[in-house]
């Protein structure tokens, strides 16, 4: 089944040609979901040796936790084709296509069971970003993307190091997940492996205080190259961190894990310090969503139940979210020709219905109850609180930092008086309102009825907790 | 050595050719040979025929004859109006290259040390003038001088390498010299030491490593684009496997001995060849130094001797060898439009020509080695290898040098699709696309499925 999803999205051809295949990869993975059983169990396993020699073989499966990351790229790739419908880019089918090579790169690493797979599809959806943000991105472009891609290529490197690391010390060689998963390590070994994961992992999420490539890719990348990005690639992070990292090293994790929580917790603060005195409305959305992957982070590395579930919603939540609010900002931005807040103001009066989107995707990510961030953040803060009080309070203040600039971004973009500039401006349409109506949508309704997604990855989510903490114990 | 006689009978049929003015017929004759090499190389196959003690065609032998008929053959379709352009006696290249290739296919099947010495020779004769053929032009000249006095260095090193061990075991035979070592483990002929250190370094400057390096730069940006190819990627997997062939094979027993210095060499070797290639401005010397740093990686299978350290190398010449012919197969038609080879002439390449740009693109990313390339698996091959024998550090500052790898090979990428630039479009003739993409096709062949090649040897 998923070979005949992956082969679908290689599909060459303009928007059109892409929005379907999106679609059907979407219809396809709805048919998943129905027939997903929601226990701890991996299902539609695909296993065929591919390099025999070697012990790789193309095993991939789906459990819940991956589920919800099948549902949120396939949800959220048509959304961004979509949103695409109203640019004139150069060469659009490479464009697609990249879209497309993308999302079946990373269908791949959510869905891998094979450590050498898994590392595959990690590169192989690099690479299309790499050329989307370099080909149609802005002025600095070049250099920025080349820092962009210099860095992840640094971490996953490592990340390599401690693949093969692993392979030597699997005594039945080969790549296999439920192998690694088994393999007993001692404590120094651990750490390593911990280091090369976790290094790779933080750069793409990324953690303070790997995050120095994000704001300029995401400043300078086309629209669609930052929701792809900022919705679905850093995403890969927190994935690689549950599938891999706490499996695999639970002692390397619980030595270190509360660095990588410090980590994390600082790059909340720090990240929404800085979006604070941001005047540039795309930028200011790239810092606040630091801000919230350090919380998903956190939650993660608090290993229990309520943080890790916290974590899976949060991380549909704010794949939505933000793919909303770039695209937002696209539209304004596609209208006045500028991100910068001090230009802008009182939109809503222009544009009635975009004030309102914006506003529901806005409260969704400021976590009003209601909302799909809120069950997520509630989670996570629950979560981080049992491991530690103090971690729990400075995570907390995302919360409020996040209201506040957000807030004050929306105040002076959409409220306030009309200028010259913004006298203009029209309303959404179209294509714009089918992309922001779906979001504020799934906004509402995961806000109201999260149950779904949240049985989806229970019995996954629990039996990974134990399986580390059982593991954990033997170790010890 | 039928394989030896059908290529030496095609030079000196191609040869009579040029001097009866049978222009049209060179390439056929010369591609209908090196077919009936390939023919031999198969029917060979598993026979592991040995001809008196002094070359033996075992797997090894016949993979590495494979594998550099068949890049041969590729840069023969290339010489498409290359040569026309400013000589009269084509055939002449033809004969010196099927000459240079004869010495190569015994460098890759010696067991006698005297065959080793002669077939380097009789490459690297037809290389001195190869690389001096364009006789007016000045780079050209000084490519040749160079090439041959540091050449005939090192082959006063190889031979006096040779010497020494002969006068330690009394004999070339590799096989009597690997019997010398096992027996007199503990009694070795001091004169044995230095002879295996002066070998090393004749081999390292064939193959181009670091700090033997100096002569590469200027060699391969002197001499014609089409020879620089055939020397970038043909003669370098012969020196490897003639590397192979002695350090992995006879001199096997000794490897605490010379592992360390030549994990010296290695370091040495990625360092300069990446950072070099760093600053490089022309797409040429960045090649050769990339090459350079390629040869760090290859000598990686020599750092750790296991079961596959021959097919690793094998694997990761067949990358780097179809990648290369690739980019200097681009680069030949850029600069016959754009008149030079620096990095400059690619810009705004891809709009006009997105097909050559996306199989240059393909090329260097097998270069630089990402997943599903070629090159991909041939680093992971080496890194694999290396680390069995737990030398994480060196596999860690291999990746680090890998880095800095990524950052020149897509300085092309980046020059190709994201600057403005003169949007020339490029003639691209039938053998060239020919070449290119099935180049482009193994590339990504090997990268997805090298099952295929992983167990040959």
């Amino acid at each position: 089944m998923l070979g005949a999803l992956v082969t679908a999205f290689t599909g060459n051809g303009a928007k059109h040609v892409a929005l379907v295949n999106a679609i059907v990869s979407l219809a396809l993975a709805l048919v998943m979901v129905c027939n997903f059983i929601p226990d701890a169990s991996t299902q539609f396993v695909v296993n065929c040796p591919w390099i025999k020699d070697l012990g790789i073989s193309f095993h991939a499966g789906v459990d819940g936790i991956s589920m919800i990351m099948i549902l949120l790229t396939n949800a959220l790739v048509p959304l961004i084709i979509l949103s695409a419908y109203q640019h004139q880019y150069k060469n659009a089918n490479a464009f697609f296509a990249l879209i497309l090579f993308m999302q079946s790169g990373l269908l791949v690493v959510f869905t891998a069971m094979d450590a050498f797979l898994f590392y595959i599809g990690w590169e192989a959806a690099l690479i299309p970003i790499y050329f989307i943000c370099a080909i149609w991105g802005g002025k600095n472009r070049i250099k920025v993307n080349m820092k962009f891609f210099v860095y992840t290529i640094a971490g996953s490197l490592f990340m390599l190091l401690g693949i093969i690391y692993l392979y030597l010390q699997n005594p039945s060689n080969n790549f296999d997940i439920q192998a690694f998963y088994s393999l007993s390590l001692d404590s120094t070994q651990q750490a390593w492996i911990f280091w090369a994961f976790f290094i790779a992992f933080a750069i793409k999420m990324p953690i303070f205080p790997f995050h120095t490539w994000q704001p300029d890719t995401y400043t300078e990348a086309p629209t669609q190259g930052t929701m792809l990005l900022s919705g679905i690639m850093l995403k890969m992070g927190i994935y690689g961190v549950i599938r891999w990292l706490l499996p695999i090293v639970p002692a390397g994790v619980q030595q270190w894990g509360h660095v990588a929580i410090i980590l994390s917790i600082i790059g909340v603060v720090y990240a929404s310090l800085i979006a604070f005195t941001q005047k540039d409305a795309k930028r200011l959305v790239a810092y606040s969503s630091i801000g919230h992957v350090g919380l998903i982070a956190a939650g993660i590395f608090a290993l229990n139940v309520q943080g890790m579930q916290g974590a899976m919603i949060q991380m549909l939540s704010h794949g939505i979210n933000v793919v909303g609010l770039f695209f937002v900002l696209d539209i304004i931005a596609g209208r006045m020709g500028t991100y910068k807040i001090a230009e802008l103001g009182g939109i809503a009066k222009q544009a009635p219905k975009l004030a309102i989107a914006f506003l529901i995707i806005l409260l969704g990510t400021v976590a009003l109850p209601g909302t799909n961030g809120f069950i997520g953040e509630f989670l996570l803060l629950i979560g981080i609180y049992q491991y530690s009080l103090w971690a729990a309070i400075f995570a907390g203040l995302t919360i409020i930092f996040g209201a506040v600039y957000m807030f004050r971004m929306y105040q002076n973009i959409m409220l306030g008086k009309t200028n010259e500039l913004t006298i203009g401006f029209t309303d959404i349409k179209g294509s714009e309102q089918v992309v922001l109506y779906v979001i504020c949508a799934l906004v509402i309704v995961l806000g109201v009825y999260p149950k779904p997604i949240l049985q989806l990855s229970e019995a996954s989510v629990q039996h990974l907790i134990e399986q580390v903490t059982q593991k954990l114990t033997s170790v010890n | 050595m039928n394989i030896i006689i059908t290529i030496t009978v095609t030079a000196l049929v191609v040869l009579y050719a040029g001097l009866f003015k049978a222009k049209k017929a060179l390439l056929p004759i010369t591609l209908l040979g090196l077919l009936t090499s390939l023919a031999f190389v198969a029917t060979g196959w598993n026979a592991d025929h040995s001809y008196y003690g002094m070359m033996q065609m075992d797997n090894f032998a016949l993979a590495f004859t494979g594998i550099t008929v068949f890049g041969t053959l590729l840069i023969f379709l290339l010489t498409q109006n290359y040569f026309a352009a400013d000589s009269e006696n084509i055939a002449e290249y033809f004969t010196l290259i099927l000459f240079a290739l004869t010495g190569i296919v015994i460098m890759v099947s010696y067991t006698n040390m005297s065959m080793l010495f002669i077939g380097v020779e009789i490459m690297s004769v037809s290389l001195y003038i190869l690389a001096g053929i364009r006789k007016s032009n000045f780079a050209s000249n000084e490519a040749s001088l160079k090439y041959f006095l540091m050449g005939a260095f090192s082959t006063g090193f190889l031979l006096f390498g040779i010497t020494l061990i002969y006068g330690a075991t009394g004999s070339f035979d590799l096989g009597v010299i690997n019997q010398y070592l096992v027996t007199n483990y503990k009694s070795i002929s001091p004169m044995f030491y230095p002879g295996i250190i002066l070998l090393m370094v004749g081999l390292c400057f064939k193959i181009g490593a670091a700090p033997f390096h100096f002569w590469t730069p200027d060699v391969y940006e002197g001499a014609p684009t089409l020879i620089t190819t055939f020397m970038s990627t043909i003669v370098k997997t012969a020196g490897f496997a003639a590397f192979l062939r002695l350090f992995a094979g006879t001199f096997a027993p000794l490897h605490d001995f010379w592992m360390p210095p030549l994990m010296a060499i290695v370091c040495l070797t990625l360092l300069i060849g990446n950072v070099t290639a760093l600053f490089q401005k022309n797409f040429k010397r960045m090649l050769a130094y990339s090459s350079i740093s390629h040869a760090g990686y290859l000598l990686f299978s020599l750092i750790a001797l296991t079961a596959n350290s021959a097919n690793n190398v094998l694997v990761y010449a067949a990358a780097y060898t179809f990648a290369t012919i690739i980019a200097f197969a681009v680069l030949i038609l850029v600069k016959q439009k754009t008149g030079n080879d620096n990095f400059d002439s690619f810009n705004g390449l891809a709009k006009r020509n997105p097909f050559t740009a996306l199989i240059l693109t393909i090329a260097m990313l097998s270069l630089a080695g990402i997943p599903l390339t070629a090159g991909f698996i041939g680093k992971y091959l080496m890194f694999l290898n290396v680390m069995k024998e737990y030398q994480v550090y060196l596999v860690a500052f291999a990746i680090l040098n890998a880095l800095v790898g990524f950052y020149y090979y897509f300085r092309v990428i980046v020059a190709m699709y994201f600057k403005e630039g003169s949007e020339t479009e490029l003639q691209t003739p039938f053998q060239y696309q020919l070449v290119l993409v099935f180049s482009a096709l193994i590339t990504i062949f090997l990268g997805v499925y090298p099952a295929v090649i992983l167990n040959l040897i």
